[in-house]
């Protein structure tokens, strides 16, 4: 039977590293180590890859199977469960169990496999719409419930299996088949979103920079719990370079804030630009001097802060024009999990009075004799 | 003072007052003390939606009726022998059910001018002789109680809601009722407040001696044991016994239990239930919506687990599209659906049995599944384990029809013996690589809708089972091994195979039983769930009067049994009685071309067996 997770390691800011075994990732402590060394190839499945030339869900793909084997875990302890949409086909393309859902319901389905089966890597795949419209109820209590999944959200901030409708990422203003007059509502920031919802880890990489989306993988499995990772991914057909400005190499260098944990937050061409908190909370752009003084005001990041306040802060940088766009872990804080919490109930129940009595069960309270 | 006791085969009994007045506690109690002393019986509670709907209101009227008896009975009556009425509010909402010479205790204490005009009395029914057709028993029950509890250091309040304790007691003394389970119950439920518990335990008390030594009641009544088959017994609601019928059926599979769930009158005490079953190791999720609830039981079902979802018609909606998903993907699923009053949300604590046509047919696409329906509160355990056997053997959705009068009401039920209940590990077992069908091997990839030949279930492969690693979803898969397709061939196909899969269940679950005694009858009744009572009770009243009439109830609604179609064909006439405007009627002649005589009320409230009686004299007759 699963055990709930014993807490080691903690680094003094309510973090934990990694759990019981050496290099062993935080989400995988109770699920079984792979019995021989796996490579890519073994996570790819039989089925022709089919979407659309030029989409950044290859690119997603690619760098998630050739991240799997560093996960160490036998290919059928690893469930990978998505919604409808593009990025949600992805699960056939993968060599592992697979469950390919209803529209906005992966993290629900999820939960209740995560929960019953805690031997198990679960990854919930969807997209901004999937899981921000039709699904977003089920994304944030699955966030707030702190259950062991990882979700990776596709950004593509547009409809594209349905052929080209605005999404609730999509700029207020948009000009769609279903909006010929511009779009009227204001799109979520998903990374506000989560951090509203208490996500535990949070995080944002970018389809086209296999390195960091790479490295983002793997401190989201090193997160017990729910890790939220928004994956800024281009559409070619329906919304061709709607990440431009943080993707172009020309530009992004100009737009891309890359944070690291405990490093100075510094960007620019030559990193002469860096961020501090303005007098009302929020974040602002500051020089930083060119004699490389120091300045106490600059921001060092904290991902592993109590307070998901500064983050907040981080995730609201980020506008429409991408002018400055953080990328890398916001958040990850450790919080028990829904599910170890839930084993937790079990063993205190069994261990206090012992496994239910069946016969006990039904025969209740009052009870009488006849014949 | 000596009374005269008079021998009673039956009674019916109904307490009547404001939602706040504690009338489903007293109800309860005595329903208790009356199992434990050995009659047959059967509730029904009714109560309002709204958890304190003004004071005094007819809105806010709560009752709790009672039938019991020294025989076997089948509902909880048509016709109160007594009404204990709290206040104006509930005499005048329950006086129409009442019949001439029934005995009425009312609370004079509360039929004040304010009171009585909120109702709309111009005159105090107690005292302007229009109930003089009743036998009246008017009583300041609420100052008495206080004046008893004088000597506690309790508050005013606190002393007048101990009024319904003393009704009990009263009750309890005039049908001679055992009070040690009370005394016991009220021990515990006011443990940590001594006080009270002595305040309630004394109002109980002075209620019962009240009955003795007055000369409000000169016949003290008796009723005698009933004989029932011998065994262990207790009195149990349908939905304590869906919980534990569930738990029960888990543990004969061998397999871990998911509950995922929304909150909904009248399934919440489901959830309630099995909320506190952590030592059996049963998992209960409440989940943020009704969609939610259903999905992660089918998560934990992929996973390999009992997965269960619990709701009433509004959720069935909601669930629908992934009940839908658990056909296609063709894993065992429990959805208990404890029906009520609709449409939309409609009459949330009354009872209603249309759901039928949704369970049947209310999804997109053929998503053809099993549907099964309890006939009593007890036979609510035995559904569970039959949902659960064809669950996990076909590798289907089951929805249970129950409703809201079967999941409040109760009866005596026998108790098992575990000995005897069925091993469902025997029903299934879960797939490994190498088997035949199925493969899973190097050289033949596993094929995850390679299916049975004798069931057609295809394989329960789970998570953690190497060499099974499968990819399925909502899309149309290719028969046998799984994968993505849109061939019109394979399509057609599919379809048919689910049904298929479906219809074979038949040859699975027991013929359709007729009760014929007279073995000459032309005339039919029919009915499925929680009519079985009232149809039975009518068809009874019917043979007594002369009448020759076969009854037939149905458990299993999709598939029907196999020999349905020639029951229907041996009779002149056949009556379905429904509480709807005529669903399975509906089906009934849709599929087997029969000319079915429906006879619908659609009330909130079971059928009465003397309407029915008539009804079904009346087909005699014509026929």
């Amino acid at each position: 039977m699963p055990r709930p997770l014993d807490v080691e390691g903690a680094n003094g800011e309510g973090h934990v590293s990694s759990g019981n075994g050496a290099g062993r990732l935080s989400s995988l402590t109770l699920v079984p180590r792979a019995d021989q060394q796996l490579n890519t190839k073994d996570f790819k499945s039989d089925q022709e890859v089919r979407w659309c030339p030029g989409c950044g869900d290859y690119a997603i793909l690619a760098a998630f199977q050739s991240f799997l084997p560093e996960l160490d875990v036998p290919r059928e302890n690893l469930v990978i469960i998505s919604g409808i949409g593009c990025s949600s086909r992805l699960p056939y393309y993968v060599n592992s169990y697979g469950l390919h859902s209803i529209h906005g319901r992966a993290p629900a389905i999820a939960t209740g496999l995560a929960t019953s089966r805690q031997d198990l890597s679960l990854w919930v795949i969807t997209g901004d719409g999937d899981a921000l419209s039709i699904g977003g109820n089920h994304l944030i209590h699955a966030l707030r419930r702190n259950v062991n999944i990882k979700i990776l959200l596709f950004n593509n901030r547009i409809y594209g299996l349905t052929k080209g409708q605005y999404s609730p990422t999509s700029e207020q203003g948009k000009v769609t088949k279903s909006t010929p007059f511009g779009s009227l509502d204001t799109p979520f920031n998903p990374l506000s979103l989560a951090l509203g919802a208490e996500a535990s880890f949070v995080a944002r990489t970018i389809d086209s920079d296999r390195k960091h989306l790479t490295s983002v993988l793997r401190a989201a499995a090193d997160h017990r719990g729910t890790a939220f990772v928004e994956i800024y991914q281009n559409c070619p057909i329906f919304n061709d370079d709607a990440f431009a400005p943080v993707t172009e190499p020309g530009a992004r260098d100009e737009h891309v804030i890359r944070l690291e944990h405990g490093q100075p937050v510094k960007f620019g061409p030559s990193g002469e630009r860096g961020l501090r908190f303005s007098p009302v909370g929020s974040l602002e752009v500051v020089p930083v001097p060119a004699d490389g003084s120091q300045d106490s005001s600059l921001l060092v990041h904290n991902a592993h802060a109590a307070d998901p306040s500064y983050a907040f802060a981080l995730s609201r940088l980020d506008s429409v024009d991408m002018a400055h766009t953080p990328i890398g872990i916001f958040r990850d804080v450790e919080r028990q999990t829904y599910d170890d919490a839930m084993s937790s109930q079990i063993d205190a129940a069994r261990a206090k009075r012992g496994d239910g009595d069946l016969a006990a069960l039904l025969a209740g309270g009052d009870t009488w004799r006849v014949g | 003072m000596t009374k005269q006791v008079q021998q009673l085969d039956q009674v019916i009994i109904r307490f009547a007052g404001d939602s706040g007045d504690g009338m489903q506690l007293a109800g309860d109690r005595f329903t208790q003390e009356t199992a434990s002393f050995g009659n047959d019986l059967s509730t029904l509670p009714n109560f309002p939606a709204e958890i304190r709907a003004p004071a005094g209101t007819l809105p806010g009227v709560s009752s709790f009726q009672l039938h019991f008896a020294d025989h076997d009975i089948l509902t909880p009556g048509d016709a109160p022998d007594v009404l204990v009425a709290m206040n104006p509010a509930a005499l005048k909402a329950n006086l129409d059910d009442l019949p001439r010479g029934a005995d009425i205790i009312a609370n004079t204490d509360e039929f004040t001018r304010r009171n009585l005009a909120k109702v709309g009395y111009d005159a105090n029914p107690l005292e302007d002789g229009s109930l003089d057709g009743y036998q009246l028993h008017a009583i300041p029950i609420t100052s008495v109680t206080v004046k008893a509890l004088e000597g506690y250091d309790i508050s005013k309040k606190d002393a007048e809601r101990a009024k319904n304790m003393f009704s009990l007691g009263m009750l309890c003394w005039l049908y001679n009722r055992p009070a040690d389970g009370t005394l016991r119950f009220l021990e515990s439920k006011f443990a940590s407040k001594p006080e009270i518990m002595k305040a309630n335990i004394t109002a109980f008390q002075a209620g019962w001696n009240y009955g003795e030594t007055t000369e409000e009641f000169s016949v003290q009544y008796e009723i005698k044991p009933a004989t029932l088959p011998p065994g262990q017994y207790r009195n149990i609601t349908g939905n304590t016994a869906l919980a534990n019928g569930l738990v029960t059926a888990a543990k004969l599979a061998g397999l871990q239990m998911f509950l995922g769930s929304y909150p909904i009158t009248p399934a919440s005490d489901i959830l309630h239930e099995l909320s506190k079953y952590k030592r059996f190791g049963i998992r209960t999720f409440q989940a943020e919506d009704e969609i939610s609830g259903v999905g992660a039981a089918l998560g934990a079902a992929f996973g390999g687990a009992l997965g269960v979802t619990s709701t009433s018609g509004p959720g069935m909606c909601l669930k629908a599209e992934t009940i839908g998903l658990a056909s296609a993907v063709e894993l065992p699923l429990i959805v208990c659906d404890i029906q009520r009053a609709g449409p939309s949300t409609g009459m949330p604590t009354k009872t209603e049995q249309a759901d039928l046509l949704m369970a049947l047919y209310g999804r997109n696409g053929e998503s053809p599944l099993v549907v099964i329906a309890p006939a009593t509160p007890g036979d609510c355990f035995t559904t569970a384990l039959e949902a659960t056997r064809i669950a996990v053997k076909y590798r289907t959705p089951v929805i249970i029809l129950s409703d809201g009068y079967l999941a409040n009401g109760s009866e005596p039920w026998r108790i098992p013996d575990l000995a005897e209940l069925p091993d469902l590990r025997a029903e299934f077992s879960f797939a490994t690589a190498n088997q035949t069908p199925g493969g899973g091997t190097e050289s033949e990839p596993f094929m995850p809708y390679r299916r049975d030949p004798l069931t057609l279930a295809r394989p329960w492969a789970i998570p953690g089972t190497p060499g099974l690693e499968h990819r399925i979803g909502g899309i149309e898969k290719a028969d046998g091994i799984g994968t993505i397709s849109y061939d019109p061939d394979n399509h057609d196909k599919m379809v048919r195979l689910r049904q298929a899969k479906i219809d074979g269940i038949a040859a699975d679950i027991p013929p359709l039983e007729v009760d014929d005694p007279d073995g000459d009858a032309r005339v039919l009744v029919l009915g499925w769930g929680s009519t079985f009572g009232s149809i039975g009770a009518a068809v009874r009243r019917v043979r007594l009067a002369g009448g020759s009439v076969a009854q037939a109830h149905l458990r299993h609604l999709s598939p029907f049994p196999a020999n349905l179609g020639d029951v229907l064909k041996q009779y002149d006439k056949v009556l379905v009685p429904e509480i709807n405007t005529g669903q399975l009627a509906l089906v009934l002649r849709g599929r087997y071309l029969i000319d079915v005589i429906s006879y619908n009320r659609v009330r909130g409230l079971p059928f009465r067996a003397a309407e029915l009686c008539g009804v079904i004299q009346d087909v005699i007759f014509n026929a």
